[in-house]
């Protein structure tokens, strides 16, 4: 129960350390250091429900613009064995959750997906400038003061993460959040995922649980064998998954 | 000499060749950011631009300084995974001024079914439902309560 | 919906232009009018001697234009020169703007300033007012021009041409390079990119000038070398098989390993690209030019049937190889890295990517081409066609 007495003492605390964190400056939050971590992400296929929460929370967070995803849900529908050809669909990217559908029975499930950070990302081998670049802690970023808008790291993504921002004309992509993980904060798609279905992992943080359960669980990536060291693993991924 | 004089006009030529030269390497020491190549080949200054973006979701820790009471309901629940702001929004606004930004509550009667309204994709043990069928279109809270939803035997929230 | 089956949502509006088609086709015809030049200077082929100039001239112009495209497409052209101030060392693309700039400096107006020389002094002492100033400019301020200097233009001038072949294909090769090393395009993904472009761009260059010095033959109504221009069509026959040689090679190989793009891209080339790709770049623009060109070494045909041939050949290779750029660069984009769906490419008219701007960007260079040849004339007015 919240009394008086206690929010008197608890609203401006928490206001205060709020202030730094909203401030952007990270030396006032717990402090960070870029050499103690390296970031990835795990993803449940099993418990993701399409809810499409992550889109929106994404989208809020980052100012995506609208048609435009810096992550976004697929849902598949596979027939029988072939596993070359399932059907998919991404309704606006999954923002708006899905319709029900006119599948019937075979395999049904949903597939999130976001830049995968790759530890030998094809996106920054290509660029002309190093405007897009592999941080210290493993997070692939852009510098949006120093793109050119070439659009060459839009093709050489084999993940399709990658876009042009229409008003400022750069490349954007997923920042895996890098301004809340960096603050001790999770990412927005994970803060908003009700299943825990999109988990942060720290490979570095030996102490990491979602790591722990990588080292004991089947995970797959996305298209090994483009060989991208993709760092967004999966659990229970099927073999349609393109 | 005359060797020197039938090419003289390529050294002239090599001669501008090296203005050329000194130019471009007096644009690069204006040109080029000074924190370029400080972590690698970028502006290192794009690293602390990027962190210090401004934050929209609180996160679950911080609502939880204010709201344990909901905390400790939600705890034992089938909501307890569910995070404060998944169905509350964005609220860091509110979590720095608690007094003068009131966050506006969820409409039930819509943001139930985004995760609960059946689907051939969901997992089978997920809990799901087909609205119409389920409650005829009346409004979720009615019968459940959203930080603990499911209903005591004999139906009691 | 521009939309059939599914793309990645990011993926359905296509990232490279028109202009980024131009960009290649007008790289390529540089490198190729090149060749054609040092094979008279290197190879000694007499033949084609009344070209020479035309073909520097040419590769110049088209040289110039060839930045342009790349500008117009930038999200942010004025950050441009970041591309030569921090160059990143694995990016194909910041690498080839060095190979650009030496290709200019070092090979293009290196070796047509050393050839010209003579005549550019020569005008500035005979010229008035601001062409004079033009051509003071052009000597450097040197007017030596006895035997012993030109002598030297002549030797240093050979050893450009020289470097200027591998220069050459380094030019084109790199922009095949640029789509042949992203694996993540299996339509671009394959080692013979480069080849295939080098290739075709040999055949558009020698295509191109041969067709411009038939017509400006008729225009300033002087007589067409036929030596010249039979020997030109020779080579460009000999390039042609090579051409086509690399690109079926590629086919074949794709169709008979069957992988997992294949069938997706094998339904895109018979529907989306069935125009550009089948009817264009290979029936068209290849196998009616060649079999043309074999016609007309084996069978003895009069003068003017074989340079309303040549005409219409040239001309049927310049459309297949621009064909041939657009099905890399644009069917590149259609398909989805999923393999499962296809997107469209609308052109616009007006904006800055659309059809006027690609059509200008396409006319500028034999604009500058007039113009370079009014101030460095390739041909004397006195001088008959079969040249000293």
């Amino acid at each position: 129960m919240i009394t008086r007495r206690r929010l008197l003492v608890l609203l401006p605390a928490a206001a205060l350390a709020w202030e730094h964190v909203l401030a952007g400056t990270p030396e006032s939050a717990p402090n960070y250091n870029r050499a103690e971590h390296w970031w990835g992400m795990l993803m449940d296929i099993g418990k993701c429900i399409g809810c499409g929460n992550c889109v929106r929370g994404c989208s809020a967070e980052n100012n995506v613009p609208e048609g435009y995803f810096r992550t976004w849900v697929e849902r598949y529908h596979v027939a029988d064995w072939r596993q070359e050809t399932p059907q998919v669909d991404s309704p606006n990217g999954g923002k708006n959750g899905f319709p029900p559908g006119t599948a019937v029975g075979g395999k049904n499930f949903f597939v999130p997906k976001l830049c995968n950070h790759c530890a030998d990302s094809p996106c920054t081998q290509v660029c002309p400038v190093g405007a897009t670049f592999d941080s210290p802690d493993g997070v692939v970023l852009i510098d949006e003061k120093y793109c050119l808008g070439c659009r060459y790291c839009i093709q050489a993504c084999p993940y399709g993460c990658r876009f042009l921002h229409p008003t400022k004309h750069t490349a954007e992509k997923c920042t895996l959040c890098y301004h809340r993980i960096t603050k001790g904060l999770t990412t927005a798609c994970c803060e908003n995922c009700p299943t825990g279905a999109r988990q942060l992992v720290d490979l570095k943080n030996p102490a990491d649980p979602i790591h722990e359960y990588m080292k004991t669980h089947s995970v797959q990536v996305l298209k090994p064998h483009l060989a991208t060291g993709a760092k967004v693993f999966y659990h229970d991924l099927d073999g349609s998954v393109r | 000499m005359t060797k020197f004089k039938d090419a003289e006009h390529l050294i002239r030529l090599a001669g501008a060749f090296a203005i050329g030269i000194v130019v471009f390497l007096l644009l690069r020491s204006y040109f080029v950011p000074r924190s370029f190549g400080q972590y690698g080949h970028y502006r290192g200054d794009a690293l602390t631009e990027i962190a210090a973006k401004p934050v929209s979701y609180a996160g679950h820790q911080t609502c939880e300084v204010c709201h344990g009471d909901v905390l400790e309901v939600k705890k034992a629940g089938k909501h307890a995974g569910v995070n404060c702001e998944a169905c509350h929004g964005a609220l860091a606004a509110h979590a720095a001024d608690p007094a003068s930004v009131v966050p506006k509550l969820p409409d039930t009667a819509v943001l139930c079914a985004q995760c609960h309204e059946q689907n051939i994709a969901k997992p089978k043990s997920f809990p799901q439902v087909v609205s119409k069928e389920h409650s005829g279109g009346v409004d979720c809270k009615i019968c459940h309560q959203p930080h603990s939803p499911l209903l005591a035997p004999g139906g009691k929230k | 919906m521009p939309v059939n089956g599914f793309m990645y949502p990011n993926e359905i509006e296509l990232q490279w232009s028109v202009l980024i088609v131009i960009y290649p086709f007008v790289t390529g015809l540089v490198a190729g009018a090149f060749i054609l030049a040092s094979l008279e200077r290197i190879f000694h082929v007499d033949a084609v001697k009344p070209t020479y100039r035309l073909a520097l001239l040419t590769a110049l112009s088209f040289l110039i234009v060839a930045p342009l495209p790349l500008q117009l497409h930038l999200g942010h052209p004025e950050r441009s020169l970041e591309m030569y101030l921090t160059p990143h060392k694995s990016s194909a693309m910041a690498m080839f703007g060095f190979v650009y700039l030496w290709y200019l400096m070092v090979v293009i107006l290196l070796e047509i300033w050393l050839d010209y020389r003579h005549e550019i002094v020569l005008l500035w002492q005979r010229s008035t007012g601001l062409k004079r100033l033009l051509y003071r400019v052009l000597t450097l301020g040197s007017s030596n021009i006895s035997e012993g200097a030109l002598r030297v233009d002549d030797r240093v001038g050979w050893v450009v041409t020289l470097i200027g072949i591998p220069s050459a294909f380094l030019l084109h090769g790199y922009v095949g390079f640029i789509f042949g090393s992203i694996k993540a395009n299996p339509w671009w993904s394959t080692p013979l990119m480069p080849v295939v472009f080098l290739f075709s761009a040999m055949v558009s260059g020698i295509a191109i000038v041969m067709l411009l010095y038939m017509a400006l033959m008729k225009i300033r109504r002087q007589p067409i070398d036929m030596r010249c221009v039979d020997t030109i069509a020779q080579y460009l026959l000999y390039t042609f098989i090579l051409d086509f040689a690399m690109e079926m090679l590629d086919l074949i190989h794709r169709i008979y390993e069957s992988d997992e793009s294949f069938r997706s891209l094998d339904f895109m080339v018979h529907t989306k690209l069935y125009f550009s790709h089948i009817v264009l770049q290979i029936i068209l623009g290849t196998m009616v030019p060649i079999a043309m060109l074999g016609f007309l070494q084996v069978v003895k045909v009069p003068e003017r049937a074989r340079r309303m041939a040549y005409a219409v050949a040239g001309c049927l290779t310049i459309i297949g190889i621009f064909a041939m750029r657009w099905n890399v660069v644009i069917g590149g984009q259609l398909f989805s890295k999923s393999f499962l769906g296809y997107t469209t490419y609308k052109v616009d008219l007006i904006s800055r990517e659309g059809v006027l701007i690609a059509a200008g960007l396409l006319i500028l260079p034999f604009v500058i081409l007039a113009v370079l040849m009014k101030i460095l004339p390739p041909w004397h007015e006195r001088e008959t066609a079969s040249a000293d």
